[in-house]
């Protein structure tokens, strides 16, 4: 009987959360995702590699994941990242941030926390002065995602 | 906008590279979330950040939705000289927030 009424009351929960989230957006495909991708990288060819994505494997809030992106370069006046973006697969929008970097940092690396509303993969593109791309995927599992908590 | 939490060491030696860190207390309202009504609450982001030394742009971000509430930005930086490093955050609302530390060559 307890047992019962627990189902039902998780139920019920469970409707009310798929209600909230049929009147939401539909959260952001691949698809979305590489349409900004192309959007940043206008289709020119990208290399993966250099980029370092540095995530925890397994969240438990996807209200605030650290994030760390780095990319191996010299950052001289000749040869430096000029902007680095982060990409998601899953969230209502497609675009995490777009970083646009001097030579003046000594070292490309960034640091940042983000929402993510599900389990999914990360990428990021990192375009150095002359316009050549580079890019890393990291994947992580989130708990408790940020959709969940209103 | 209103706290902002900056951390830079205050005196670096030539060459070396430094980490600035940068908090701001924002909601960074997605635009997505629904209300107690049922409708959509307004999307007030912080859509921009730059980073200036002595008026020259060493770093800049644009923000989505997708940034945590309280942005938080780490960032690198190798100073040629003493100066001021100025932070401004700008929001949907058009909001604005500007704060400076100082750095010193030694």
């Amino acid at each position: 009987m307890r047992l019962d009424a627990m189902m039902f009351t998780r139920r019920d929960a469970l409707t009310g959360i798929l209600l909230a989230c049929a009147l939401r957006p539909a959260a952001a495909t691949p698809a979305m995702m590489e349409a900004a991708i192309a959007d940043f990288t206008k289709n020119r060819p990208v290399t993966e590699g250099r980029v370092k994505l540095d995530l925890p494997p397994l969240v438990e809030n996807g209200n605030a994941v650290p994030l760390t992106v780095s990319v191996d370069s010299p950052m001289t006046a000749q040869d430096f990242i000029s902007r680095i973006a982060l990409f998601n697969e899953k969230n209502p929008q497609p675009n995490i941030a777009l970083f646009y970097l001097t030579p003046h940092a000594g070292r490309a690396q960034v640091s940042t926390r983000i929402r993510l509303g599900d389990s999914q993969f990360i990428t990021a593109i990192a375009e150095t002065n002359t316009g050549a791309l580079f890019s890393a995927k990291a994947e992580l599992i989130v708990t408790l995602p940020a959709c969940a908590e209103n | 906008m209103a706290a902002a939490l900056i951390n830079v060491q205050k005196t670096v030696r030539k060459g070396e590279i430094i980490e600035i860190k940068t908090l701001m207390a924002h909601p960074m309202e997605t635009g997505f979330r629904t209300g107690l009504g049922g409708q959509l609450i307004p999307r007030d982001i912080i859509h921009r950040f730059v980073c200036t030394f002595e008026g020259v742009e060493i770093f800049a971000a644009d923000l989505f939705p997708a940034i945590s509430a309280n942005p938080f930005i780490a960032f690198t930086f190798m100073p040629q000289q003493s100066g001021t490093l100025t932070f401004r955050w700008f929001d949907d609302k058009g909001g604005a927030q500007v704060e400076t530390a100082r750095i010193e060559m030694v």
